[in-house]
């Protein structure tokens, strides 16, 4: 990126928040300390949203996203079900620079200097900071099944576990796919981002063949002992609604891929062959955040601090959302990545300003699953900081899941899709 | 700021309240500062500051009695919920009167 062009990106979107938001002070004037966000999901955009809202719009915020526009991974099953389109679950960056004046730039960090306080951008520019926020995501782990890394593979055996072209070229598949025909989604032992995302997955995909394709098969193959999250729910509406189209083999460990024949080979069981193969390896942290040494925890996650989600590994780097080592009974999820956005956010305003930070974090999750187009059941837990384990522990007596699948939940899953999608990033 | 110069404003009598009231080890008197990163947990499903989008009820502006009041409803089991029974019962009596003072102090 041109430092010409960074400036002007920066006034404007500086300017624009002063004009927004009445009775803000100072913006990104080149004065106050620099917080760079590295990632623009859940947990980075809120994190640059509320880093300059909490801070009187005091801290200058760059926020580095390669994606054009925020794609939800969270809905993004009913793309694949075909209930919805990319478009509901995409939002534009805009709100983020107008409103809030984030500097958000296009581009990608190519390395990170801990020790000078740098960014280096894809594009050759270079950002320096006084406290730097990863949130990358995860990266997906192709190379540990080898016919994932032959030429063409991944073009035609898909993960779709990272929102964007990858749901849509999902569903064109299934949609070409022949009646009669099987689609297998594989699961990796947890943990991995979103612990019931396959499970819906495959409550859409048996949605969409009941309607369209009534003869077809949904095979869930999961590494797991047992399905991982909202497990009776979920078996529940397997049995009742998708009876003779879902069929659920747990202690499934893939091995490798052939995507020549979409063939699946497993540890123990004989090799099975679909007509869509939806292979999830297993992840880990973003790979920015390994390669600058901080996934200390099985070389795979990210350990941080709770109370301010500075790293283990290095100072003055804080790491949110599906990256990081989780607490006990904590999701790797969106809405818990929003909310790491917002208690590091405090953090970082507090740090920077002299302030004495947060000594117990409190937040919750919810997570909605749909079973159909129409009908959810969620899970729902509250975090609290344990001082003695430093750690984020549930409250005992807290949390639960629904009683049953119904459609008043899934008017409330398409709302709080809105709120939260609003409170990352407008 | 003293506790002679704001006590009749909520807040600080919220603050107050939840110190005196405080009993668990970790639990000291919340500042301003704790109880805004509390509320914003709410924000995902209930907007920004309590602002809520379509779907979901607004808490910014709503009066602090009539926060507190449902919350314990749902807290006891008095108010059918879908899930706010099961996220109440995670907050401590004096966490809610804060949060709940927090919400009504936001514009609507």
């Amino acid at each position: 990126m041109k430092r010409r062009q960074f400036i002007q990106t920066s006034t404007w979107g500086s300017a624009a928040g002063v004009m927004g938001l009445s009775g803000c002070a100072t913006t990104g004037s080149g004065q106050g300390p620099k917080v760079v966000v590295v990632g623009g999901g859940y947990g980075g955009a809120t994190a640059a949203k509320y880093v300059r809202m909490w801070s009187d719009y005091g801290i200058q915020v760059t926020l580095v996203e390669p994606n054009p526009a925020f794609v939800s991974c969270p809905m993004s099953n009913l793309v694949i079900g075909g209930s919805k389109t990319m478009a509901d679950i995409t939002t534009p960056y805009d709100n983020l620079s107008r409103r809030h004046g984030v500097n958000v730039v296009q581009d990608s960090v190519a390395s990170i200097d801990p020790g000078a306080r740098k960014v280096k951008l894809a594009s050759g520019g270079e950002l320096s900071y006084d406290r730097l926020i990863l949130s990358p995501g995860i990266d997906i782990m192709s190379d540990t099944l080898p016919g994932l890394t032959k030429p063409g593979a991944q073009d035609k055996v898909l993960h779709a576990w990272k929102a964007g072209p990858q749901t849509l070229a999902l569903r064109r598949q299934l949609e070409s796919m022949r009646d009669g025909g099987v689609y297998a989604i594989t699961i990796p032992l947890a943990p991995y981002r979103c612990p019931p995302g396959p499970y819906e997955r495959a409550c859409q995909v048996a949605h969409y063949f009941s309607k369209a394709k009534p003869k077809s098969k949904v095979l869930i193959l999961d590494e797991n002992d047992d399905v991982t999250s909202k497990g009776p729910l979920f078996k529940k509406a397997w049995a009742e609604r998708y009876k003779g189209i879902i069929e659920y083999r747990p202690k499934h460990k893939v091995v490798d891929v052939d995507a020549a024949s979409n063939t699946l080979k497993f540890e123990f069981n004989d090799d099975l062959q679909a007509d869509v193969l939806n292979v999830l390896p297993m992840m880990r942290a973003g790979a920015i955040a390994v390669n600058t040494g901080l996934a200390t925890a099985n070389k795979r996650w990210c350990e941080v601090d709770f109370l301010t989600h500075e790293s283990k590994a290095a100072a003055n780097i804080h790491v949110l959302g599906d990256s990081i080592q989780i607490a006990p009974l904590m999701p790797k999820s969106g809405h818990m990545a929003n909310q790491h956005g917002k208690t590091c956010a405090a953090a970082v305003v507090a740090l920077l300003t002299g302030k004495q930070v947060n000594s117990m974090p409190i937040y919750n999750n919810t997570c909605y699953s749909f079973v159909s187009d129409e009908d959810v059941v969620h899970v729902a837990s509250v975090h609290r900081y344990d001082a003695d384990k430093k750690t984020m522990l549930t409250v005992p007596g807290s949390g639960g899941v629904s009683a049953a699948a119904n459609e008043l939940e899934g008017r409330y899953a398409l709302a709080w899709a809105r709120n939260i999608w609003a409170d990352t990033l407008a | 700021m003293s506790m002679k110069s704001c006590f009749f404003r909520t807040s600080c009598v919220v603050i107050a309240l939840t110190g005196a009231l405080a009993t668990q080890a970790q639990a000291q008197a919340p500042d301003a500062m704790q109880v805004r990163s509390w509320a914003a947990a709410c924000a995902n499903c209930h907007g920004t500051n309590g602002q809520a989008v379509q779907g979901m009820e607004p808490l910014a502006g709503v009066s602090q009695a009539d926060i507190v009041k449902k919350m314990q409803d749902f807290k006891a089991g008095r108010k059918p919920a879908t899930l706010m029974h099961q996220l109440s019962k995670g907050y401590s009596d004096e966490q809610i009167q804060a949060i709940a003072g927090y919400f009504a102090a936001q514009k609507k």
